[in-house]
């Protein structure tokens, strides 16, 4: 169809100041509409949210074929991932 | 989406005990003096958002893109939001027992408050576009300066509203600007829309002796006085929209006082349905 | 289930030996839990199954949005109202995003709409039945959503990456959905005795579509082994069936309604509870379009889309005018 919106990848930082986060995709015809969809769809409106938008077919991604260099190495850094720390029960969710 | 209380459970009873007792008090609530005044005003607040809220619940399900049907579910949520609000306070100021519910599906079309222009039927979506952005356009001047109430429940209200009506006035000013400036077809529409509605906006701006009173406590601003600054906002926006107001001067005036069109018969036989075949149900 | 006889396109699943390199490496991936991202290499029909049946799941999401929205203008309190329409709202959005999900597979939203159009892709013949009253509000959320849950928490562990992240959302969202259902069903039962039959007529009506929704026994079909080696099937038919009635006939007891069942009886050897079949030649029925709403729900959505286009081409022409006039100066 000549006349299909575009796609939006929606990407929110909620009230609690971490980083913003892809949280889907939507149609508008552009930026702005997208921004207010976006509000309609993934935050229901809840305020204090900040949310980015970009047409989907600029997001560059790696490719598979790059997936053995580019990952790799940070397999031998397991000290990034939590469950490396053994966190006794009595301190609770971390 | 409005957050859901725990119906499974006495949650809501309790709920609903605790926020009473934590009611703000508001000497005009108990006022006898005033009582009918305030009653007939809270109506016409309550039962405007209230049929506007029924006439965009139609559209859910039937919207022309997915990212519009949930926006105008949205903007429906918030205005039967706002008439649990308003009729609940108009029950507690009646002080005859009458609650939300009963007043928003126990009472027959002429006693009916709200203003002539939200009954219009959806028509396409360039009616209903249009409709929202002539009513967001009064709503939210309205609400600002029902924020300044001499009633302090009225403007805890109009507070919590003006924060979801700001949104809607954004949205559907920009949906008529980009409609009315897309293609020929969608500019015809939006023009034929203007064209049909533009004489029910009138009723908004009626003003009458329960205007008069409310205005005298402080309680709400006398509608007149709120039509200018309605007009420059429509007026530029539509004309940014290249859309044209209507020669036609002739208003229809009457819902405020339950002369209505003969389209609310029809939505109050259906939202009236079930409270109506099975009287005394709970449900 | 939403998506109901999803053909994989295959013969048989094939053994190790027969699978190309790619193949393998690709089946050894979804065996590990690897997640499958779409730019990853996939077999061709993998892609095309995933399509079909994100698809149907979508489609079946929008179209369910009919039955529901039937009754949002007729709910007969505030309050119910308020939860019927966020309820049929999530389903908007549920669509959305599997719609979101089948585009990063390369095809279209529009596309997709087309093939439901057109009758190409199919959508649950649940839909396919009337809303008589308003309790089958409480039937539609306690059965469909019921059985729609047996089916939805675990592609949650789907293959396919996007499929699995649409589903985790929607399965957060759609806690409440069944609860709202079954909450109107208790007002019901503890009412007056024309609403307790009012619920019970709707319990009979819906049980039945409700156990077709799982789609036909298909312990022997190609295309069910095909789909959970791919995991994007990850239980058999009956599997779930059996699992929803387990869970359900108590909830129906604890509301004093009766399972129109008269064979209906728990099994101390098996632990579940033996059933009748639904009938499944009304299931064919409906699913080639005679069941008795389909021309009514297709027509709605059809004429959403026809009677759409003008807003959406009117929306479009005004973002192309502005980019050019804000490149202009």
């Amino acid at each position: 169809m000549a006349n299909e919106w575009p796609l939006w990848e929606i990407f929110i930082r909620g009230q609690h100041g971490l980083n913003h986060r892809h949280v889907g995709s939507l149609h508008a015809p552009d930026a702005e509409m997208a921004i207010n969809n976006a509000r309609d769809v993934y935050t229901r409106r809840k305020e204090g949210v900040s949310i980015w938008v970009a047409r989907s077919t600029e997001i560059t991604a790696s490719t598979p074929s790059d997936k053995g260099p580019m990952f790799d190495p940070a397999e031998d850094k397991i000290y990034r991932h939590p469950t490396f720390y053994n966190i006794p029960d009595e301190v609770g969710n971390m | 989406m409005p957050s859901l209380s725990d119906m499974n459970t006495d949650e809501v009873t309790k709920l609903a005990d605790i926020a009473a007792a934590e009611q703000t008090h508001d000497a005009h609530v108990t006022n006898v003096e005033t009582r009918p005044a305030f009653f007939e005003w809270l109506c016409r607040m309550g039962d405007t958002t209230l049929i506007l809220g029924q006439r965009l619940s139609e559209w859910c399900g039937h919207g022309p893109a997915l990212e519009e049907d949930i926006a105008l579910t949205n903007t429906a949520l918030d205005l039967i939001g706002h008439t649990q609000l308003w009729l609940g306070l108009a029950g507690e100021v009646e002080n005859e027992g009458r609650s939300a519910d009963q007043l928003a599906f126990l009472r027959d079309a002429f006693k009916f408050r709200n203003v002539l222009l939200v009954e219009v039927p959806n028509g396409d979506m360039g009616v209903t576009t249009m409709r929202q952005f002539l009513f967001d356009a009064f709503h939210y001047e309205l609400l600002q300066r029902l924020t300044e109430s001499s009633s302090p429940r009225v403007a805890e209200i109009a507070a919590k509203a003006l924060k979801e009506v700001s949104y809607h006035v954004e949205r559907s000013t920009d949906l008529v600007v980009r409609l009315g400036d897309g293609t020929p077809e969608s500019h015809d529409r939006m023009q034929q829309a203007l064209d049909i509605l533009w004489s029910y906006t009138g009723d908004m701006f009626v003003s009458d002796g329960v205007d008069a009173t409310m205005a005298d406590a402080g309680i709400a601003p006398s509608p007149d006085t709120l039509r200018e600054a309605w007009l420059a906002r429509v007026e530029d926006v539509l004309d940014e929209a290249t859309l044209k107001v209507p020669d036609n001067a002739f208003v229809h005036t009457g819902g405020k006082t339950g002369k209505h069109t003969e389209h609310l018969g029809y939505i109050l036989s259906d939202m009236q349905f079930l409270q109506r075949a099975y009287p005394g149900a709970s449900w | 289930m939403y998506a109901q006889n999803v053909d994989t396109g295959s013969k048989g699943v094939r053994g190790a030996d027969e699978l190309s390199p790619e193949e393998a490496a690709f089946q050894a991936r979804i065996d590990d839990n690897i997640k499958i991202e779409p730019k990853d290499w996939m077999p061709a029909a993998y892609r095309k199954t995933l399509i079909r049946q994100i698809g149907q799941h979508a489609h079946s999401e929008i179209v369910g949005q009919l039955p529901e929205g039937n009754w949002v203008t007729r709910a007969p309190t505030l309050e119910r109202k308020a939860i019927l329409l966020a309820k049929v709202q999530d389903e908007a959005g549920h669509g959305l995003y599997l719609y979101c999900a089948a585009e990063t597979l390369g095809i279209s939203r529009d596309e997709l709409m087309n093939k439901l159009h057109s009758g190409e892709m199919k959508y649950s013949s649940i839909f396919n039945y009337p809303t008589l009253t308003w309790a089958d509000m409480g039937a539609v959320g306690w059965l469909v959503d019921g059985a729609a849950i047996m089916n939805q928490v675990p592609l949650q562990r789907t293959s396919f990456g996007p499929y699995a992240r649409a589903m985790v959302r929607i399965c957060k969202e759609e806690s409440f959905h069944q609860r709202q259902g079954y909450s109107i069903m208790m007002s019901m039962v503890s009412g007056t005795p024309a609403q307790k039959e009012m619920a019970q007529d709707a319990l009979n009506r819906f049980w039945y579509p409700a156990l077709m929704m799982f789609g036909p026994s298909d312990k022997d079909s190609v295309h069910s082994d095909q789909s959970m080696a791919w995991k994007i099937k990850m239980n058999t038919n009956d599997e779930l069936r059996q699992r929803f009635v387990n869970e359900t006939v108590p909830q129906a007891h604890y509301l004093g309604l009766t399972i129109p069942d008269d064979d209906l009886v728990w099994n101390e050897e098996t632990g579940n509870y033996d059933f009748s079949q639904p009938d499944w030649d009304e299931f064919k029925a409906v699913l080639k379009g005679n069941g008795p709403c389909n021309r009514e729900r297709l027509g709605a959505r059809i004429k959403a889309w026809e009677g759409g286009e003008w807003f959406r081409d009117g929306l479009a022409a005004y973002a192309e005018k502005a980019a050019k006039r804000r490149a202009a100066a």
